[in-house]
């Protein structure tokens, strides 16, 4: 095993039940991530990606195989120890947002520092810290129902954002946006990777996500099909 | 903990209506059971002190032939009141009652009663005795209001009263109504006529002799008499006690089903939410929650309705409460006519414990009520719920 990588997965298989049959989501895979990656899982519907994106978010195991993340087997992990691994090291960013709109801005963000029980005044200073990466500092008292689609994109960035994760997992975050507002998140994505050298793993087929990407994993029928590295010069350009 | 009522406050306090529609249908039932609970509380209190004050005192000596219940045993009812009794009663810290079945004849009409003889200068019950020290043409007697009411009498009015001496003879004299008195107490009222006791005892020719002798200190060691029983007060007010008992079972039933529509309100809420907040659920484990905790948060903001609706009964329930005890509450019929010691205003009293006993049973309910369907959560998908897809 690679001490150095984020992520490593080897010969990882993960079967759904299906009736009397099983349905095979993800075959023998294997994969490393390293530490400041920003790669994606690329894959038209039912290839995979977000089962797999899945279980290195420790929201689900393998069936067989191994799924290593910052060196901790996640399908070892005791209930406790996964959601430990979660609340610590790992922010997620989801399709539709996901964010508890009940609560205000300000508290969405502040939600994973609570879990973390960090004090209030260094809580406080962590949330407009990360509002203000996203652009959002004006918006801390508004609920998410009074933003846009962008505006809650960007709320949930910052909650992954806000407990500086070592690794983002993404799963679609720019389907339900339209073109500007995509390449407005992905920007902040970027900046915060090169800035905070937070490790990004997308699943996605969006062709505006995959142009920033600089690692393409694509998934076909559950298995991988390409892995290819992109030149920095042309996700900059 | 702390980050779950956190969290369960905010997620109430956001969901807005909802929360204060179950909250206020919660504080009503903690209001009115503590106000129904307070009403039997002053009852009992209310009951045992007017018995206390009007009927039995510290407790009391029965002769061994006596009993309440039967009018014929009042014949032989009577004995000379012992000896080691001499100094407390000339001290005026006994009272002995003599009791002769008699039969009066208001307006030409005829009502048997007990006719009881009591000393004037007493001062351990209320009974005004002291109108029967009067000097008139007739023997003075005293009369409760009730029986005054249905025999349509008067202070001032004449009646004849026939009484059986110690040899069974009967005789009879006029008696003069000196004082109408009110109670809370019907068996001090109900056809009961009190005149002075040495009249009574010169009219029977039971010379220093007593049906009942009642003491005014109840904590005095009594020792057993030949010849009487000594009834300690606890045992002479079981009967209310047994009456409170069966009032409180009746309105246990009457709060249960208050309760219970509060309660239904409460789980109702929690299924809905369980499958309204999938998505929820499944952002609260991604954000690094187990299952388990969801279903604790889930638990502490349905319980947390309980506590939110004591602050709300608080606001308004306080001020009613109090301004129940102040004023009470006016049965809306004749108590005088339920055969029991009540008044007709009855003055809640709540102590500490019943606030609390009732605080805490109403939260304990809610909660048990909001973790039955929270259960469920532990068995949700984390990956399907995060997709709102119904499970």
């Amino acid at each position: 095993m690679d001490n150095n990588a984020i992520i490593q997965i080897r010969e990882l298989t993960k079967s759904f039940p299906m009736g009397k049959s099983a349905f095979t989501a993800l075959s023998d895979i294997n994969l490393s991530l390293g530490k400041g990656e920003f790669t994606g899982l690329i894959g038209p519907s039912g290839s995979g990606k977000t089962t797999l994106l899945n279980i290195v978010g420790s929201l689900d195991t393998p069936t067989s195989g191994e799924a290593w993340v910052l060196n901790q087997s996640v399908g070892r992990l005791t209930a406790r120890e996964a959601a430990q691994l979660r609340k610590e090291s790992l922010g997620f960013i989801f399709q539709s947002y996901n964010l508890l709109v009940v609560h205000t801005v300000f508290e969405n963000v502040e939600f994973p520092l609570l879990l973390l029980k960090i004090g209030a005044a260094e809580r406080r200073k962590m949330v407009m810290d990360a509002l203000e990466w996203v652009g959002l500092t004006d918006k801390v008292r508004s609920k998410p129902p009074q933003l846009s689609g962008g505006e809650c994109q960007r709320v949930a960035i910052a909650r992954a954002m806000v407990k500086r994760p070592s690794l983002v997992l993404a799963d679609e975050p720019t389907a339900n946006l339209d073109a500007a507002n995509s390449h407005h998140i992905l920007q902040t994505m970027v900046k915060l990777n090169e800035e905070l050298k937070t490790t990004f793993l997308f699943a996605t087929h969006d062709e505006k996500v995959i142009g920033y990407l600089r690692r393409k994993i694509y998934l076909l029928d559950g298995k991988v099909a390409q892995d290819e590295w992109v030149k920095v010069d042309q996700t900059e350009k | 903990m702390k980050t779950a009522l956190k969290l369960a406050y905010r997620n109430l306090v956001g969901a807005g209506l909802r929360t204060w529609l179950n909250v206020i249908v919660l504080s009503f039932s903690f209001v009115v059971i503590i106000w129904l609970k307070g009403i039997l509380v002053g009852w009992d209190y209310q009951a045992k002190s007017d018995m206390t004050n009007w009927e039995i005192g510290g407790g009391q000596y029965w002769h061994e032939q006596y009993d309440p219940y039967d009018p014929f045993t009042l014949a032989e009812s009577h004995a000379p009141i012992p000896q080691q009794f001499s100094d407390e009663i000339a001290r005026g810290d006994m009272v002995p009652l003599l009791m002769v079945q008699g039969t009066i004849y208001p307006q030409g009409r005829m009502q048997s009663v007990a006719i009881k003889g009591i000393d004037p200068a007493q001062d351990i019950f209320l009974l005004p005795t002291h109108k029967l020290d009067t000097v008139v043409d007739a023997v003075p007697a005293i009369i409760g209001a009730a029986m005054a009411r249905s025999l349509q009498l008067a202070e001032g009015d004449y009646l004849t009263m026939r009484w059986r001496d110690a040899g069974g003879t009967f005789d009879a004299t006029d008696v003069v109504i000196t004082a109408i008195f009110s109670s809370n107490v019907p068996s001090v009222e109900a056809a009961q006529l009190y005149i002075p006791l040495e009249t009574l005892r010169e009219m029977t020719m039971m010379e220093d002799e007593a049906t009942i002798l009642t003491f005014r200190d109840a904590g005095a060691e009594r020792a057993a008499v030949q010849g009487w029983v000594h009834k300690p007060k606890e045992v002479l007010t079981a009967s209310v006690d047994r009456i409170i008992k069966t009032k409180t079972a009746g309105q246990s039933v009457f709060y249960t089903i208050l309760l219970l529509l509060a309660m239904l309100a409460i789980f109702d809420t929690q299924v809905l939410s369980i499958f309204r907040r999938q998505k929820e659920i499944g952002t609260y484990i991604a954000l690094g929650y187990t299952r388990r905790e969801v279903v604790g948060l889930f638990t502490v903001e349905g319980a947390m309705h309980s506590i939110l609706a004591a602050l709300a009964g608080a606001l308004y329930g306080i001020p009613f409460l109090a301004w129940q005890a102040r004023v009470g509450w006016t049965i809306p019929m004749d108590a005088g006519d339920f055969g029991m010691a009540m008044a007709q205003t009855l003055y809640p009293i709540y102590s500490a414990g019943l606030v609390i006993t009732t605080v805490l049973i109403v939260v304990l309910i809610t909660t048990v009520v909001s973790y039955w369907p929270s259960r469920k959560i532990a068995k949700m998908n984390p990956t399907e719920a995060l997709r709102g897809r119904i499970q």
